[in-house]
């Protein structure tokens, strides 16, 4: 009984699952804001309604999708001082600055233009109106920044120094921290990343309403926009990837051996990079692996000789450095996670580009597969996204702050396990039947389709457009 | 003066701005059994709040990422101390948040009762128990001396807490319907007219008792100056209302709650949680507060951004400035 009580264990759950669930919303927010900002640039720029109509369509949903965003997002907030009191003692004075910094610069910015935008249809000229779906896109992307940029300080700590005498981290160079190596490759990988969540909601969406001929002079443009979309934030996401990965091998080692569960360390042609594995990866019984020569290397070193340390070495590294200990992630974990994040990316390039040849000069594919296959653009462009977070950050394990602070030591020392329970429970049913409503509504609000508007007044121009009210 | 007073004063200004903001938002929502006869009125009732109750919302946001950067000593102990507590007003903001955009996006009268529920339960919670958080902050909780909160869920649930929860509950009920007077039009302005006269009555007896309470018992500084100010601008609302000045009812509202927020501030300072069982083991500004760098970047920020916020927001309050009418809701699309 209370080995399930472990505060500790229960505390990372919570964390993980609420983490995880905040970020489901996330991306699309990201991805469609700005599909929409373009979407309502591309009407107000040629005053065509097929435009206007794919805006307020892909704007339902984004709305649905954006109030479970903010909700998920205020736990975060508090999150860190309620489970992580220890950790909040010890880096509040370098990591409270960059989300104090977020809610200043960036959510002031989306709470109050997100609601300029829903409700401003027909009271606020068009260029201003126009302007408020900008600027919330412009502020998602600077939250995500500055909550990376946070991040990024756990993966690879700088700007600080150490205060004995209070036994925390403290801020010595705010610059340091926002231009984080790691932070600066992390945050354009992860907007792309979103970028492409969004495109395959629109592919998702578009070709539901195609598979069924209808819709078309609206959902052919969309789909056109959604895979050029992917095909384009897709290579920015590997190249951006890439660039990670460099950044990673050069603060956390440990991540990339974990990554390829390569025991040993090793150069050249031996620094091959395995697609898969059937047995263990962790190299104790490998059955079977097909592996790429050269492309570890390649990888972590962007050269066909480079070395890449193994785990032997770096956990005697580490040993030397911080104490006895055992420093090596889940490995089945950072191995898998990294495959499926890279495979659904190329997967979605691939996809993209078979529809953009299909789709060529106004064609339109009879074969149902081929729309059933594009549908799951949408959920498998999320699934990579969170295993790649998923690898971030379990990847970093042992540590909270990389070599600085363990997670075990970060985790507050008067919240019992019973408390976490009730918690944990708490947030799961919640947030468990709040996921069922929002999927249906999504669902509900695809299937509607995009509204039917009324032509313009051929006098003034105007479109005489439903007022949302709630 | 030193950069750590500065961000308490900061702090403070960012809860006032919570508190006044959002807490006409739980007002309005908590005021649907009350005002809303039907369909149509409840619409009209959520309405008034519709464009803005996000950003209000983010104040509390702001608030709370402030209080980790300024004084993490401070953030970290109340949030893990006050686990539970906030665990139940995070719930709360959930269901209230995410009904305002979900209650709409159905007819079926089933499917808008159960998010009218969550509107109001949503709405409750956290008034009674913000009251009840910054009442125990006042009176000071059991603290060790690695400042962490050795006391029990239960312990925060006692008289004076109780009595700052109730405070803030009707303070913001009030507030909230005050709000609705002075957002629409016809019979439900009347109504809601009629019902800030009977509940700011008891809201004038339940915050003055809570007032003279802390007053007596923890005031300091400038305690009873901003308590003053508090009362009277509350009497001052109530006698506005009366008359049917409902800009001058509510304006006088945002200033008691910000006057009364701000007195609690003051018989804190110098500490920001006193320790009940041995004054050693008090958080005060200067033993939980960041370092002077660390002050310096966000106050250039707050400088910087503070003003401009302020401005955008007072536009937005500004464009959806007019009455919500019957005639709009039923001329809308759901
Ligand atoms: C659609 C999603 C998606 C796709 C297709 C990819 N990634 Fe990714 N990746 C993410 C979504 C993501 C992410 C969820 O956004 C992460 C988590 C943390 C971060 O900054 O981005 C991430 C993290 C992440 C990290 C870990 C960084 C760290 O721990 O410091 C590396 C090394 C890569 N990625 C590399 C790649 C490469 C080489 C890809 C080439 C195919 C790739 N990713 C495709
Ligand atoms: C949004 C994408 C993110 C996801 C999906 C995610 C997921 C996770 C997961 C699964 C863990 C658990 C690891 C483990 O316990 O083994 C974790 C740990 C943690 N993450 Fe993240 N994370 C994300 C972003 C962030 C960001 C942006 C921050 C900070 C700004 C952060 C802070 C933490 C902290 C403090 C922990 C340690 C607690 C723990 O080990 O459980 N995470 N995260
Ligand atoms: C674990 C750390 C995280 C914290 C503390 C956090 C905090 C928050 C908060 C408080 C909100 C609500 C904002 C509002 O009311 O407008 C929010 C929403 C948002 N968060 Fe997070 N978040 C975390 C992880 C992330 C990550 C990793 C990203 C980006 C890559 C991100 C990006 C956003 C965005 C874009 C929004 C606004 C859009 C929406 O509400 O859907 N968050 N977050």
């Amino acid at each position: 009984m209370n080995e399930l009580l472990d505060p500790l264990l229960l505390a990372r759950w919570q964390f993980g699952l609420t983490t995880v669930y905040h970020f489901l919303f996330v991306p699309i927010t990201i991805g469609l804001a700005t599909s929409a900002a373009i979407f309502q640039t591309a009407w107000y720029r040629t005053g065509k309604l097929e435009y206007l109509r794919i805006t307020r369509f892909f704007g339902t949903i984004f709305l649905i999708n954006f109030a479970m965003g903010v909700v998920t997002g205020i736990v975060q907030e508090f999150q860190f001082g309620m489970n992580w009191s220890e950790y909040s003692r010890f880096v509040g004075d370098v990591f409270g600055a960059p989300l104090a910094l977020e809610g200043l610069l960036a959510f002031f910015l989306e709470a109050t233009f997100i609601g300029i935008w829903i409700f401003g249809w027909n009271r606020l000229p068009r260029g201003l109106h126009l302007a408020s779906i900008w600027i919330v896109a412009v502020g998602t992307i600077l939250s995500a920044y500055f909550i990376i940029a946070a991040n990024a300080f756990m993966q690879n700590p700088v700007g600080f120094q150490i205060n004995e005498e209070r036994g925390r981290a403290e801020l010595v160079d705010i610059w340091a921290l926002l231009t984080n190596p790691v932070a600066l490759a992390a945050f354009p990988h992860t907007i792309a990343a979103s970028f492409m969540v969004g495109a395959g909601l629109i592919i998702s969406a578009a070709a539901w309403h195609l598979a069924r001929n209808q819709h078309l002079d609206t959902m052919r443009p969309a789909l056109k926009f959604g895979l050029w979309m992917m095909v384009v934030s897709g290579v920015l996401t590997v190249v951006f990837g890439d660039q990670l990965s460099l950044a990673m091998v050069a603060t956390q080692p440990m991540k990339m051996a974990a990554a390829e569960a390569a025991f040993d360390t090793v150069c050249g042609a031996d620094a091959s990079f395995s697609l898969f594995t059937l047995g263990t990866p962790d190299g104790s019984s490998e059955l079977f692996s097909i592996r790429v020569p050269y492309l570890l290397s390649l990888l972590s070193t962007h050269s066909f000789d480079g070395c890449v340390e193994g785990i032997n070495d770096l956990r005697a590294q580490y040993q030397e450095l911080f104490g006895p200990g055992d420093y090596t992630p889940i490995l089945w974990v950072t191995y898998w996670s990294f495959r499926w994040m890279m495979g659904l990316g190329f997967l979605h390039i691939f996809v993209a580009l078979v529809g953009l040849w299909l789709t060529r000069k106004g064609r339109m594919p009879k074969q149902a597969w081929v729309w059933k296959a594009a549908v799951w653009s949408f959920p498998l462009s999320l699934a990579a996204m969170i295993v790649g977070w998923v690898f971030t950050e379990m990847g970093r394990q042992p540590w909270i702050v990389f070599s600085q602070l363990f997670t075990e030591s970060a985790v507050s020392p008067n919240v019992s396990g019973l408390d976490v329970l009730i918690s944990l429970v708490a947030f799961t049913l919640i947030y468990g039947a709040l996921a069922v409503v929002e999927f249906k509504l999504i669902i509900r609000a695809v299937k509607q389709g995009p509204p039917e508007l009324a032509e313009p007044d051929p006098e003034t121009g105007r479109v005489e457009q439903p007022t949302t009210v709630y | 003066m030193d950069l750590s007073v500065l961000w308490f004063w900061i702090v403070a200004f960012l809860f006032v701005g919570y508190f006044v903001l959002d807490g006409f938002d739980f007002g309005v929502g908590m005021s649907l059994p009350f005002l809303g006869r039907d369909e149509t009125d409840r619409r009209v009732l959520i309405n008034t709040i519709g464009p803005v109750w996000d950003l209000n919302e983010t104040w509390v946001i702001v608030a709370g990422a402030s209080l980790f950067a300024a004084f993490p000593e401070w953030y970290a102990t109340l949030f893990s101390g006050f686990y539970l507590a906030l665990l139940l007003i995070l719930l709360a903001l959930i269901a209230r948040g995410v009904s305002f955009e979900y209650r709409h996006q159905r007819p079926e009268a089933a499917w808008k009762r159960r998010f009218d529920w969550m509107i109001i339960v949503g709405s409750a919670v956290p008034a009674l128990l913000w009251g009840v958080a910054f009442a125990n902050i006042v009176q000071g909780v059991p603290l060790d001396a690695d400042y962490n909160y050795i006391g029990s869920f239960f312990d925060l649930l006692n008289p004076y807490a109780l009595l700052g929860g109730a405070t803030t509950l009707l303070l913001f009920f009030t507030h909230g319907v005050v709000f609705v007077a002075l957002k629409t039009e016809g019979d439900i302005r009347d109504r809601a007219r009629a019902l800030a006269t009977r509940a700011g009555a008891i809201t004038v007896v339940v915050a003055a008792s809570f007032l003279v309470w802390t007053g007596f018992a923890f005031g300091s500084g400038w305690f009873w100056i901003l308590a003053a100010v508090a009362a009277v601008a509350l009497i001052g609302s109530w006698l506005a209302n009366v008359r049917g000045a409902e800009g001058w009812a509510f304006v006088l509202m945002a200033v008691t709650i910000a006057a009364a927020v701000f007195a609690l501030f003051a018989s804190l300072f110098p500490d920001v949680m006193p320790a009940s069982n041995d004054p050693a083991n008090s958080l005060t500004i200067a033993n939980a507060s960041s370092t002077p760098y660390t002050l310096t970047v966000m106050t250039w920020t707050a400088v910087i951004f503070l003003p401009l916020i302020l401005a955008y927001q007072g536009w937005t309050y500004w464009i959806f400035r007019k009455r919500v009418t019957r005639t709009h809701i039923e001329a809308a699309a759901h």
